[in-house]
């Protein structure tokens, strides 16, 4: 099926390059799951690994840019499947971890409790808050370094007020009770040397308010609704101001943007032989992720097709029963096509995270050159 | 230490006579929440341990008014 596409890789720049027998190539461009473990799982880089045989095992560039290409499978507003075509897994793997621990996002750093007399404690109520996604866009703000006054730039202030006044009633406070405070703090610093002429100082130094700005206008500040944060018996209150601040996942996992990413390798299952009759419906029924479809032939036979090979999870239930089972079907996964799926927080859609990763990646490697320069 | 015997409460003697907060004729009251009806409970010195309004018998400290910080991590 697929042995032919990286034949195209030789004689890029006309140096004599001849194709490699069926078994090298296989091995060189698949990994092969065997009932006990996977074999043949490294990547082959060593540029003479077949000189004896004459073949050119480089990485050309211009072979890279011909054979690369994405694929988006599935996009919504959170999450995306793409299809990742011609990369070393080292490549992928920079992306997903850049993904998870190096894209900035804002997270509730500091939480100011003027009071809380329910039953969630203090610490871990502010813990809780630091975990609640916040629906922005986190290029617009600046980092908040140690000797930094927080302010419009690098700061988002979120209060929360709530009491629960019903006798006998459980008051649930979900996260968009949170309120955006566009002009910053409210709570007023208590200073000793506080002079009657000088403004009352806040826990923040906002020169304008945020709704001002024309990213923000008509276009509020919100969390991710439907967070419970905590829930409140009669009589009980809570109040506070919760400070936000830009960040990266390596510091905290409340900032990384996404809620997973991942990817795997594209399976490819083939038939070593015809499976037919009661054989085709065994394998049928064998498969959990429903990979097999019985193909009924003229003469009123059946045969087993692959019918949807990406759903394979490699649960290796087809190859289980017996040595012969395990001589019938051949399950690889092709090692340079990574099935890459990103589910975002929702500060940012799942594309532009995989862009702003790309950007990242970028400049790691502009850094590397410039500091080998 | 020793002076804790001695102590004695700012009362209608000294200096807070005037609209000081908790001090009422009876001396110095410390207010609490019942822990039944949540209203606040002005409890004196000898006074019984008793929501005068349900009479629950469990009240809790008032929380400090002092603006606290946490780190959320």
């Amino acid at each position: 099926m697929s042995d032919s596409e990286p034949e195209a890789m030789a004689e890029a720049d006309g140096v004599p390059s001849t194709k490699l027998p069926p078994h090298l190539e296989l091995r060189r461009t698949r990994v092969l799951c065997k009932v006990d473990a996977p074999d043949n799982t490294d990547t082959i880089q060593y540029s003479g690994a077949y000189a004896s045989l004459g073949h050119e095992n480089s990485l050309r560039f211009a072979d890279f840019c011909k054979d690369f290409r994405v694929d988006i499978t599935r996009i919504s507003d959170d999450d995306m499947e793409l299809d990742m075509v011609g990369v070393d897994p080292s490549i992928a793997n920079a992306f997903r971890r850049i993904l998870l621990a190096e894209l900035p996002t804002m997270a509730i750093e500091k939480v100011l409790i003027a009071n809380n007399t329910s039953v969630v404690q203090d610490e871990v109520l502010a813990h809780r808050l630091g975990l609640i996604p916040i629906k922005v866009d986190p290029r617009l703000f600046d980092y908040l370094s140690e000797n930094d006054t927080p302010n419009e730039k690098n700061t988002i202030v979120f209060k929360l007020h709530v009491r629960c006044e019903e006798r006998g009633q459980r008051l649930t406070v979900k996260s968009n009770e949170l309120m955006w405070l566009p002009k910053g703090s409210e709570f007023l610093k208590t200073s000793e040397s506080l002079t009657s002429t000088s403004k009352p100082e806040t826990y923040t130094s906002f020169t304008c308010s945020q709704d001002s700005m024309p990213e923000f206008a008509g276009n509020p500040i919100r969390v991710y609704p439907d967070i419970i944060i905590s829930k409140l018996g009669f009589g009980q209150e809570i109040e506070l101001e919760a400070h936000a601040v830009k960040g990266v996942g390596k510091t905290h996992a409340k900032w990384s943007p996404v809620a997973t990413c991942w990817y795997r390798m594209l399976p490819e299952v083939e038939l070593m032989e015809e499976i037919e009759g009661e054989k085709a419906d065994v394998l049928k029924q064998k498969c959990p992720a429903k990979v097999f479809e019985i193909e009924d032939l003229a003469d009123g036979r059946k045969r087993a097709t692959v019918a949807r090979p990406r759903a394979c999870t490699l649960c290796r239930e087809c190859i289980r029963d017996g040595e012969d089972w395990e001589k019938r079907i051949s399950l690889r996964r092709v090692k340079n096509h990574f099935i890459f799926t990103i589910e975002s927080t929702g500060a940012l859609p799942p594309e532009v995270l995989f862009t702003e990763a790309v950007k990242i990646l970028e400049d790691k490697c502009e850094r590397v050159i410039s500091d080998l320069s | 230490m020793a002076n804790r015997e001695s102590y004695t409460y700012p009362s209608n003697s000294g200096f807070g006579n005037d609209a000081m907060q908790g001090v009422s004729s009876a001396g110095v009251t410390v207010s609490y929440i019942c822990g039944e009806c949540a209203s606040k409970v002005a409890l004196s010195k000898n006074d019984p341990i008793r929501c005068s309004s349900c009479g629950h018998r469990v009240l809790y400290k008032e929380r400090t008014k002092r603006m606290v910080q946490f780190e959320a991590r």
